[in-house]
């Protein structure tokens, strides 16, 4: 636990006004499983296994993409967009902007009644085994919209018993329905927690509708925070788990939420989120046109290891739109719009999707046993001397190296110390091959998106690729196919240490790299 | 007096269908209208028109004689 010294003025201000709650409930057994866990291990919850958690918190998040880092790999989601309405103004948000290449939080391409969306899901989940969970994300909030929301809700309880439920919102309209909430079996709400303190959250939003009014200012966001904070508190009294969503801004809210993982954390919550502010100007987002930029790779991972020993940290969210389908990374929607489900024929079938399931299961288990193994037999870098590394990886699934390098669109990154390789997040890069560009211009902008990393380990790469990796500094390589990831980068790093203590390379720091933009809009 | 939204501006998000409390706004193609017969621009139930407050976009939602 952090120290209760530091505590928040603002915030304690703001406690003694609130009448609902009095005294902050106590964080339930699940939490914190993070700082309890020895050995040095930095990221808790999303990487961990059944020993890490009790047994009822590990159903909860085994088979849940976003709650577990493992499960992501093999366990899909989707999202439907039955609820457009939103009752803030955020200013990383446009709602009016929509691109069918555009991967972000609140744009979307067709919104859908409750019956349309029911309809749309039964589809999927008959064409996806796989698909075990249903977000209600937006495109708005998902709360702004409580009859859309919970009719969708109530009428897939029936139809698609075995799905799980959940629902991401800004919290505003939270503490309200909590109770309907819990009524539909819903075990996962994410609530987007930019700050904890007003004068912060003036900067972030400009607005709130409010008990029948348009609130500005900070007494907007001082409303917003109270609300968040005893929702939160609600949600975890009721055994709910919640993911905590931040954005990071620049200059904003930066140090800032180092404070908000401390807050919530404190109440309970089982994972906290920080993703990159997206900003572009054509998305038409006020921080889009003031120019505000969003963080580097290096600032997203220094605030995001700030927050290490908090509440438990997520590093594979893909801030995927409110309309995606399929596993994390990718976007199967195109193919379940609602002319082509008009023309499929449905079947649930509720045994088949369990024995998929199953096998699933057995397919990420036997995985993780291997992987375990693998690792135990792994050499240490003797004399590592502390150097702490970063390695991108290509790899199509299933915890290998085992992708072209050019056929990549993201690579996983690992920070790699003596023992240890820890996944810290994924980058992507541009499919330029969509707007007719050569490989020449590609090159450049892979590089600048995994600057960072000292090495990239992939299956297979072109003699040309090779070279300019080389030439910025990146060693390329291609001999650990389908190797186990860890086990892989380990390998490479005894390599590497070995090399430098021989004084055969010279160990350098490596520079920052950029965080890719959502949107496409310039090639199209 | 009556309110009119602007059909290039709404987003068809819906926010401020429910919060009518004449029931004047409803979908349209995708988009929303509002009856002009019904609105009173909230006059007598609340101090600023609901819809106004509640859009996200600026200047979508006007006087009809603007």
């Amino acid at each position: 636990m952090q120290s209760a010294a530091a505590s928040y003025v603002s915030l304690d201000a703001l406690k003694s006004n609130r009448n609902a709650l009095a005294e902050p409930v106590e964080a339930p057994a699940h939490a914190g499983c993070g700082t309890s866990g020895g050995e040095g291990k930095a990221s808790c919850g999303t990487s961990d296994g059944p020993d890490d958690m009790p047994a009822d918190v590990w159903n909860k998040v085994k088979n849940h993409p976003c709650y577990s880092e493992e499960a992501h790999h093999h366990y899909a989601r989707m999202h439907v967009a039955v609820a457009p309405a939103c009752n803030i103004q955020c200013n990383y948000c446009n709602r009016k902007y929509d691109c069918s290449n555009e991967s972000r939080p609140g744009v979307v391409s067709q919104k859908l009644t409750p019956e349309q969306a029911v309809k749309k899901v039964v589809a999927v989940a008959s064409e996806i085994p796989q698909m075990t969970v249903l977000g209600i994300a937006g495109p708005g909030d998902s709360l702004a919209s409580p009859k859309k929301t919970f009719e969708t809700f109530r009428m897939l309880q029936e139809q698609a018993p075995d799905i799980k439920l959940c629902l991401s919102t800004n919290g505003l309209a939270l503490p309200a329905l909590v109770d309907e909430i819990c009524k539909y079996n819903i075990d996962h709400v994410t609530i987007t927690i930019n700050m904890v303190d007003p004068e912060v959250g003036a900067k972030i939003y400009p607005w709130i509708f409010w008990d029948h009014r348009r609130v500005t200012g900070v007494e907007a966001a001082t409303i917003l925070h109270q609300q968040q904070m005893l929702g939160l508190e609600m949600l975890t009294a009721r055994g709910v788990l919640t993911k905590i969503n931040s954005v990071l801004i620049p200059g904003i809210n930066d140090e800032h939420l180092i404070e908000v993982n401390r807050e919530v954390k404190k109440r309970g919550a089982f994972l906290h989120n920080i993703m990159p502010l997206i900003s572009e100007a054509e998305h038409g987002t006020v921080f889009g046109l003031t120019g505000q930029r969003g963080p580097t790779a290096q600032e997203l991972k220094a605030v995001q290891d700030a927050c290490m020993g908090g509440a438990n940290l997520m590093r594979h969210c893909r801030q995927c739109r409110a309309d995606a389908v399929g596993l994390l990374g990718e976007d199967r929607s195109e193919e379940f719009t609602l002319d082509k489900i008009e023309e499929m024929e449905v079947v649930y079938d509720l045994d088949r999707r369990r024995s998929y399931q199953d096998r699933v299961e057995a397919e990420r288990q036997a995985q993780h046993a291997a992987k375990v193994e693998a690792l135990a037999a792994t050499q240490d870098a003797g004399a590592a001397d502390g150097i702490k590394v970063l390695v991108a990886v290509a790899t199509t699934g299933g915890g290998r190296v085992n992708q072209h390098f050019g056929h990549a669109d993201e690579f996983q990154i690992f920070e790699v110390s003596a023992g240890e390789a820890l996944f810290v997040g994924h980058r992507r890069v541009d499919l330029f091959c969509q707007g007719g560009y050569g490989e020449d211009e590609k090159l450049p902008s892979i590089v600048t998106a995994i600057n960072d990393c000292h090495a990239v380990l992939v299956s297979k790469i072109g003699a040309c690729p090779r070279d300019e990796l080389k030439t910025a500094g990146i060693e390329p390589v291609d001999n650990y196919v389908d190797e186990f990831i860890e086990k892989a980068a380990l390998s490479w790093f005894a390599d590497y240490t070995g090399r430098v203590a021989r004084g055969e390379t010279v160990h350098q720091a490596r520079g920052d790299a950029s965080i890719r933009q959502g949107a496409f809009t310039a090639a199209a | 007096m009556s309110l009119k939204i602007i059909a290039d501006l709404c987003t068809g998000c819906s926010a401020c269908e429910p919060e009518c409390p004449n029931e004047a706004i409803s979908e349209k193609k995708n988009l929303f209208i509002i009856d002009p017969d019904k609105c009173t621009e909230c006059e007598g139930d609340y101090d600023t028109p609901q819809c106004v407050a509640v859009c996200p976009v600026d200047h979508c939602i006007l006087p009809l004689a603007a």
